[in-house]
C-alpha cells in the first residue's frame, strides 16, 4: 500500500506521515534551551526576562484564535486584565500561594471567555472586530469606573506572594519570576502544542482555510469556535495571572486597547498560525520597546505603523513566514 | 421654558451631525468594497490640521477653510489608494485592519511632530459664536451651524445616489458586486472616487470637530472608535443607516454623560453591542 | 454498510419547495422525488436555478416554502451540517476546498468530523489509525493516493475536483449532489472524473448538475430540466431527447461542453 510520492521524503505511510508533522525538531529544542540564556548572560535583566514570557504567553493564547481559527479579535486583552484582576485581588487579600492564584485568574477568565463566546461564534468580518473591540472596551471601561473594586485609573499594588512551592520566594532581582514565570508559560505551550497538533486543531484550520466548506463536511464549527475560545481566554487568564504576581501590582494597563493592539502586532510580526510566532514576535518586540523606552509614544508608535505596513506588504506571513520561504527556496535549490 | 432635556437633545443631534459627517464616508466604501480602513480619521485629523494651518497661519477665514480641508483629505486618500490601498482590495481582513491601523499610526506621530500634541484652538467667525435663544433653552449657533452643514450634505448624498449614474453605479455594487462588474461598470474606479468623496468628507469633519471636541494628534484613534461604532450599527454601504446610527450614538453619548457621568463611555459600547447581537448587519445592514 | 433498501424507496424527496428575493422568484414550487441508487441528472439554460436548488436542498440557502425529506426525515427544519450528518452531501461547482491542507488532511478532517473525533483537543491527530486509513482509501479510491501529501492549492485542476468529490464522499452519504464535477475539466479528463462517479455504489442516490450532453445521456437515468426556476419537464434520457418543448429551450440552442 506504499505511496509512489514525488518527493521521496515523503514515502511515508499515512499515519506515520502525520505523526511527523508534529515531532519535536531541532529549532525547538534549541529555542528552549535560549530561554534559558537570561540567567547567564543577561542576570540584570530576569524582570524583563518575565515581562516577556508574560507577554508570549499572552500571544500564544491569541494565535490559537487568530492564527488557527482565523478570527480577528481586537479585545483579547480583556481576558488578560480580568485574569491580573482576579488573581491580583485574590493573592491580595485571601490566599497567596501562586499556582491557586493562576488558577483563579484563569477560571475568571475563561469562564466570562466562554460565555462571550456564544456571541463571538455567532459573527464574522467587521461584526465579529466590532464585537471584540466593544467587549474589550467595554470591560476596559467597567473595570475603569469600579474603582472601589479596581483602584480605578491607580490600580492597585502591594500584592505579597507567598513562595512558589512554598520553597522559592519572589525575589528582587527576579529570578523566581523568570522561572515562574518561564515554567508557567513552557507548560501552556506543550498544551497548545498538542491541541494544534490534535483533530481539534486540524478543524480549527479548516474554519480558517474554507468557513463555507465546514458545514458541508458536517462540521458544527460554532461549537468549535466556542471551546478554543474559552481555551484561548484560560490561557490569556493565567498570562494576566502572571504578570500580576510577579509584579506584585494590576493597573488598567492590562485591560486596555492598549495591550489588545500590541499583543497583535507581536504576533503578526512573528507570523501568526505557527505556534512560535507569537513568542519570536514577543521577544522582538519587548526587546525593541525596552531599548527604545527613552522616546516619546508617538514616535514608538510612528515606528510600529511602519512595520505594520511593511509586514502586510512583503512579509504577510511575518518573520516565521518569512523564514521559512527562505528555507524552502534555499532546500529547492 | 423647555426642560434641560431638550438641551441635552440639542446638543446630542449637533454632535451626532458631526458624527455623520465623519462616518458616513466609511459606511459606503465599506459596503462598496468591505475594505476594512481603520485610516479613515486619520483623513480627518488631516482636515482638521488643514484649517488649523490656514486659520491660524495664513489667516484665512474659517469657512473658507472647510472646503480646502475636505479636498486635501481626498486628495490624500487617492494618493494613499494607488499606492498602498490598491493591492489589499481581496486581502483578508486582518490584512487591512493592520495595513490601516499602520497608516493610522504613522499619521499620529506625524501629527504629533508637526503640530505638537496640545489641542490647536482656532478662532471661528463671529457670526457663529455665542447662542439663540429659543423658549429659555440656548441653542448654540455653531452647533446650529453643524446640523446645518449636515443636512446640507445629506441632501446631496442621497440627490447624488438618487438621481445620477454615478450614484447608480455606487448602488449597484454595494448590491452586487459581481453582478455590477458584469454589467460592465467599472467597479475599482467608482470604488476610487466614493473613497476619494468619504475621506474627503471625513476631513470636512475633522475641521468641523475642532471647535467643538477639539483637534490633538490623538483624534485619529478616539474618534476613529465611534465612527465604527456608528457604522457598525447603522449598517454598511447605508447612509440612512449612518444619520440614524449617528443620532442614536450622538444622543445617548451626550445624554449618558450628563445624565449618569459614571458610566462615561460605557453607555455606547453597550449601545454596540446590543444593537449588534439583535441585528448582525446593523439596523439598515443587508449581509 | 445497511442493508439495500427496498425497491421504490425514494432517497429525496421535496415538495413545494420555494424560494424567492423580493420579487425574483429563483424556485417555483419544485418537488423531485430520487428513488434509491438514482442517477438523475439536472440541466438547464444558465441562470435556471440549478445551483439555487442545491443550496436550498443542502440548507445553505433558506427555503419560503416547501418541505425536503431524506429517506424518512423531513429535513427542512435542519441547518446544512445536521444535514449532512443524516447522508446528504453535495460538491461545489466552483472549487471549495482548504487551500493550505493536503488532501490528506482534507478527507481525513471530513472522517473525523463525521465519527465524532473532532472535537478532540488532547490527542495527537495520529492517534486515529482507522479515520486515517478510511481517509486514505477513500483518497486511492479516487486516484489521489499519490499527491495526498502536497498543499491542496498546488494541485493541478482536475486532481482539485476529484478532491472536491472526495471531500463529499468522506461523509459517507446517503444522497449526494454534485454541481458541475467536470466544470473547467478537459474533455480527456471529465472522463475519468465521471468514470469515478459511475464506479460509485448502487445504494448511493446521485443527482449531479451538467452541460455536457454527452455525459448526461451516458450516465443519467433520468433528466430533470429546470427553467426559470421550475421544472419544466422530467423523464428519460430518450424522452427528453425527443421531446420539442426541451429541445426549444435548451437543446436548440448552442450547448456547452
Amino acid at each position: 500500500m506504499s505511496v509512489a510520492a514525488t518527493d521521496p521524503k515523503l514515502g511515508l505511510k499515512p499515519q506515520a506521515y502525520l505523526r511527523s508533522l508534529s515531532r519535536w525538531r531541532v529549532t525547538e529544542i534549541v529555542f528552549w534551551l535560549a530561554t534559558l540564556i537570561p540567567y547567564i548572560l543577561f542576570p540584570d535583566y530576569l524582570a524583563l526576562a518575565s515581562q516577556i514570557a508574560v507577554a508570549a504567553l499572552f500571544a500564544l493564547s491569541l494565535d490559537l484564535i487568530l492564527g488557527y481559527a482565523g478570527l480577528v479579535s481586537l479585545g483579547h486583552a480583556a481576558f488578560f486584565g480580568l485574569g491580573a484582576y482576579s488573581s491580583g485581588l485574590f493573592s491580595k487579600f485571601v490566599w497567596g500561594e501562586p499556582f491557586t492564584g493562576l488558577l483563579v485568574g484563569a477560571t475568571v477568565a475563561a469562564i466570562v471567555g466562554y460565555a462571550s463566546s456564544f456571541i463571538i461564534a455567532r459573527f464574522r468580518h467587521l461584526t465579529l472586530i466590532m464585537i471584540t473591540l466593544g467587549l474589550g472596551l467595554l470591560l476596559a471601561e467597567a473595570a475603569n469606573s469600579a474603582h472601589w473594586l479596581t483602584g480605578g485609573s491607580d490600580g492597585f499594588q502591594g500584592i505579597e506572594m507567598w513562595p512558589v512551592l512554598g520553597l522559592f520566594n519572589f525575589d528582587l532581582y527576579g529570578k523566581t519570576a523568570y522561572a515562574y514565570a518561564l515554567g508557567v508559560l513552557f507548560v501552556l505551550f506543550l498544551g497548545a502544542r498538542r491541541l494544534v497538533n490534535s483533530p481539534f486543531g486540524l478543524s480549527l484550520r479548516g474554519i480558517r482555510e474554507n468557513w463555507v466548506r465546514m458545514p458541508a463536511i458536517g462540521a458544527e464549527s460554532r461549537a468549535h469556535i466556542r471551546t478554543v475560545y474559552t481555551i484561548s481566554a484560560f490561557m490569556a487568564g493565567v498570562a494576566g495571572a502572571v504578570l500580576a504576581q510577579t509584579t506584585q501590582t494590576v493597573s488598567l494597563e492590562s485591560i486596555s486597547f492598549q495591550r489588545s493592539a500590541d499583543v497583535l502586532v507581536m504576533l503578526v510580526l512573528g507570523g501568526a498560525g505557527r505556534l512560535y510566532g507569537g513568542l519570536v514576535g514577543s521577544v522582538i518586540f519587548m526587546i525593541a520597546r525596552d531599548q527604545f523606552s527613552g522616546i516619546a509614544p508617538q514616535y514608538w508608535y510612528f515606528w510600529i505603523g511602519v512595520l505594520l505596513v511593511l509586514v502586510v506588504t512583503f512579509l504577510p506571513n511575518g518573520i516565521l513566514g518569512g523564514l521559512s520561504k527562505i528555507i524552502a527556496r534555499w532546500r529547492s535549490k | 421654558m423647555l426642560p434641560p432635556v431638550f438641551g441635552v437633545l440639542f446638543d446630542g443631534l449637533a454632535y451626532g451631525m458631526l458624527l455623520f459627517v465623519l462616518s458616513v464616508g466609511l459606511s459606503v466604501t465599506l459596503g462598496l468594497m468591505n475594505f476594512v480602513n481603520l485610516a479613515h480619521c486619520a483623513f480627518a485629523m488631516l482636515g482638521g490640521y488643514v484649517t488649523v494651518t490656514l486659520v491660524n497661519q495664513f489667516h484665512w477665514p474659517f469657512l473658507a477653510t472647510l472646503p480646502l480641508a475636505l479636498v486635501a483629505a481626498a486628495a490624500a486618500s487617492v494618493v494613499l489608494e494607488r499606492i498602498l490601498y490598491r493591492r489589499l482590495y481581496r486581502a483578508s481582513d486582518l490584512d487591512q485592519v493592520l495595513l490601516t491601523i499602520g497608516i493610522a499610526f504613522i499619521s499620529v506621530a506625524m501629527a504629533a511632530y508637526f503640530f505638537g500634541t496640545l489641542q490647536q484652538p482656532i478662532q471661528t467667525p463671529e457670526f457663529l459664536r455665542g447662542a439663540v435663544d429659543l423658549l429659555g433653552l440656548g441653542l448654540g449657533k455653531y452647533r446650529l451651524f453643524l446640523i446645518a452643514v449636515a443636512l446640507v450634505v445629506t441632501l446631496l448624498l442621497i440627490a447624488g445616489l438618487d438621481y445620477t449614474r454615478f450614484g447608480a453605479q455606487v448602488r449597484a455594487a454595494v448590491d452586487n458586486q459581481r453582478m455590477a462588474r458584469g454589467l460592465g461598470i467599472d467597479v475599482d474606479r467608482t470604488f476610487a472616487i466614493t473613497f476619494a468623496l468619504g475621506s474627503g468628507l471625513a476631513g470636512l469633519g475633522g475641521a468641523l470637530a475642532i471647535d467643538i471636541v477639539g483637534l490633538d494628534p490623538s483624534f485619529a484613534f478616539t474618534y476613529l472608535v465611534y465612527v465604527l461604532i456608528i457604522v457598525s450599527v447603522g449598517g454598511l454601504g447605508s447612509i440612512a443607516g449612518s444619520f440614524a446610527a449617528a443620532c442614536l450614538i450622538g444622543v445617548s453619548d451626550i445624554a449618558g454623560k450628563y445624565y449618569v457621568p459614571e458610566l462615561g463611555a460605557f453607555l455606547i459600547y453597550l449601545v454596540m453591542v446590543v444593537v449588534l447581537m439583535w441585528k448582525p448587519a446593523g439596523l439598515f445592514g443587508r449581509r | 454498510m445497511t442493508a439495500p433498501a427496498p425497491h421504490g424507496a425514494i432517497a429525496l424527496a421535496t415538495r413545494g419547495l420555494s424560494k424567492s428575493f423580493g420579487s425574483l422568484i429563483v424556485a417555483r414550487d419544485i418537488e423531485l422525488a430520487l428513488p434509491v441508487g438514482a442517477r438523475y441528472a439536472l440541466i438547464g439554460p444558465n441562470g435556471a436555478g440549478k445551483t439555487t436548488l442545491i443550496n436550498l436542498i443542502t440548507g445553505m440557502l433558506p427555503s419560503n416554502a416547501g418541505q425536503i425529506i431524506l429517506g424518512d426525515d423531513d429535513i427542512t427544519a435542519l441547518e446544512p451540517q445536521q444535514r449532512v450528518r443524516r447522508g446528504l452531501a453535495r460538491t461545489f461547482q466552483i472549487n471549495t476546498l482548504f487551500p493550505g491542507l493536503n488532501p490528506l488532511e482534507a478527507v481525513a478532517l471530513a472522517v473525523m468530523e463525521r465519527r465524532g473525533i473532532a472535537k478532540r483537543f488532547w490527542q495527537n491527530i495520529a492517534d486515529n489509525k482507522e479515520a486515517i486509513e478510511e481517509a486514505y482509501s477513500i483518497l486511492e479510491k479516487l486516484k489521489l493516493g499519490d499527491c495526498a501529501y502536497q498543499t491542496t492549492r498546488e494541485l493541478p485542476y482536475g486532481r482539485q475536483r476529484l478532491l472536491e468529490i472526495a471531500l463529499a464522499l468522506a461523509t459517507r452519504p446517503k444522497v449526494l449532489l454534485l454541481d458541475e464535477p467536470a466544470a473547467g475539466v478537459p474533455q480527456e479528463e471529465s472522463g475519468e472524473i465521471f468514470e469515478v462517479v459511475g464506479g460509485l455504489s448502487n445504494d448511493l442516490t446521485l443527482l449531479f448538475i451538467e452541460h455536457d450532453m454527452h455525459v448526461v445521456f451516458r450516465f443519467a437515468t433520468h433528466i430533470i430540466v429546470l427553467v426559470g426556476g421550475a421544472v419544466f419537464t422530467q423523464g428519460s434520457p430518450a424522452e427528453i431527447a425527443a421531446d420539442p418543448g426541451v429541445r426549444e429551450v435548451y437543446l436548440g440552442k448552442r450547448h456547452h461542453g
